[in-house]
């Protein structure tokens, strides 16, 4: 790759006039070896996979294993089918189709992990919506999957995306980022838009802990996606209005990873804090494993 | 810059089965690269489990994804939950328990010990997040193997010249070596070499590594 933070990869996009989801395939091409055809196929396999998830979710009763969650996704998107909602349709669909990907996931189905299956809501949440608001099509949305593994890119070897290492801003946060990023290239805004959207939208979640009640991926994590995908598109609407980020977006991902490692390792996935430790969350546990939790 | 994350299908996948990429996928990919290095389905496996690991297991799906990995399941296996059953039926004898605390490790840190018979083998690996792992130990030896590349993994004997040969099947093949680590347990005693590669190697090149005398047995794991 020819870049290491978003500001280098910025800078080339302009000086070769290409947007970041090009730039971002180039590079791949010649970092695998591979052709742009066979990138783009293999990509166009992860869209299709990402949504599935997101119908199954929206058609099937879905149930996770430990039976905690499930069902949200439908009953938002049957909400938003009514018409009167305060967010308006096509965002409260986005958090229907997010809900439903993590759902998924939490029943243990089939979904791409983006950046992980923790926040693997996010962006198919966000593309289903763009989908019907901008009209684009399955060939443009696969390209805007570029734009966002590109700032994803960046984000994973600059700071973290794992929430045991970072927190719940490193998995939400990084993919609310990445489907800003995404958005902004898809309604036709330029590679700074694309990155003044991720480091405004990474703001907005810096410091959030990851906090798993009885350690899965469910509670808040589903919700957390849902709230992620409307985070996104805020973030690049104010972004196409013209709104920068005045902490520019890798100093954002900088102070990300360093609020990552200053928090204590309670709220990193240990289901040892947060939500996790509360009154209910700990009944659930129980509820879940019997007394025998405490073996680690 | 660490570049752990190497292009687009780091962040953007694994396609896999939920709940989580680096305790579900991630673990999947660890005891797939296991089973790879141990060469055979083992009989006994020992699993110790470190920091998020030993606390969150059971909730995120590691312990079945690591055995569907030992079973040489992908991350997207449908098989992955019902793992620790189909292990059972395949007779294969798994264990888990925490690992002794240490401070040094990533929260995802995993210890997993297969033998079978007399064949004993040791591996430390961890989900550094997104899917994405790495192999920090295998057998005693200190490694860096991220399984971003094909790797060639081969124990040897120390002694001059095995590694020019290898690389002499490999130039041969007109394989591109991208990256490449050696290491001994003490001069003219046990050796490990590690080479990592552009392309698959094919099964013919892995053969020919494979029958010079030095060289003790070879794996081939594929870029994940």
């Amino acid at each position: 790759m020819r870049f290491t933070n978003l500001a280098e990869m910025v800078a080339i996009c302009e000086q070769e006039g290409k947007p970041i989801y090009e730039l971002m395939i180039e590079e791949h091409v010649q970092e695998t070896g591979t052709t742009r055809e066979k990138v783009i196929e293999q990509m166009t396999e992860s869209f299709h996979v990402m949504m599935q998830s997101v119908e199954r979710g929206l058609t099937e009763d879905i149930r996770s294993f430990s039976g905690l969650t499930g069902g949200d996704a439908k009953r938002v998107y049957e909400y938003a089918q009514k018409g009167k909602t305060l967010l308006g349709k096509q965002a409260t669909e986005a958090v229907a189709m997010a809900l439903s990907t993590s759902e998924v996931n939490a029943a243990m189905g089939l979904v791409v992990a983006t950046p992980t299956a923790g926040s693997c809501g996010i962006l198919p949440g966000v593309l289903s919506s763009l989908k019907q608001s901008l009209g684009a099509t399955e060939e443009q949305l696969v390209l805007g999957m570029f734009t966002a593994a590109a700032v994803g890119y960046v984000v994973a070897n600059n700071a973290s995306i794992s929430g045991a290492g970072g927190g719940c801003q490193a998995e939400v946060g990084s993919a609310t980022a990445m489907a800003a990023a995404a958005a902004v290239e898809l309604a036709g805004g330029s590679p700074t838009q694309a990155i003044q959207a991720a480091g405004l939208a990474l703001k907005n979640v810096l410091g959030l802990v990851c906090d798993p009640v009885a350690g899965l991926v469910e509670i808040p994590c589903i919700i957390r996606n849902g709230f992620g995908s409307v985070l996104a598109l805020a973030g690049a609407d104010m972004a196409l209005a013209g709104v920068r980020s005045v902490i520019p977006p890798d100093e954002v991902i900088l102070a990300m990873y360093n609020i990552g490692k200053q928090m204590p390792v309670e709220l990193r996935e240990t289901a040892l804090g947060g939500l996790a430790d509360t009154p209910t969350g700990r009944r659930l546990e129980k509820q879940i494993y019997g007394d025998d939790t405490k073996e680690a | 810059m660490s570049s752990s994350f190497r292009h687009s299908f780091d962040i953007i996948g694994p396609i896999m089965i939920g709940p989580s990429s680096s305790h579900t996928a991630g673990a999947a990919r660890i005891g797939r690269i296991a089973r790879n290095l141990f060469g055979e389905e083992p009989e006994i496996a020992e699993i110790l489990l470190y920091g998020s690991f030993a606390k969150t297991y059971r909730g995120h799906g590691t312990d079945v994804a690591l055995v569907a990995g030992l079973l040489n399941f992908p991350t997207h296996d449908n098989r992955i939950p019902k793992s620790l059953q189909i292990a059972k039926e395949s007779g294969i004898a798994v264990t888990f328990k925490p690992g002794p605390p240490n401070p040094d490790y990533h929260p995802n840190t995993v210890r997993i010990k297969l033998s079978k018979g007399e064949r004993k083998f040791e591996m430390l690996g961890v989900s550094i997040g997104g899917g994405a792992v790495e192999i920090l130990e295998i057998d005693g030896f200190k490694v860096k193997m991220t399984g971003q590349y094909p790797t060639l993994v081969i124990p040897h004997a120390d002694r001059f010249g095995v590694i020019a040969a290898v690389t002499t099947i490999l130039s041969k093949h007109q394989l591109n070596i991208s990256f490449m680590e050696v290491s001994r347990r003490g001069r003219g005693s046990e050796a490990l070499m590690l080479i990592s590669t552009d392309e698959q190697p094919p099964a013919e090149a892995v053969a020919e590594i494979q029958l010079l005398e030095a060289v003790k047995r070879v794996s081939s794991i594929e870029a994940s």
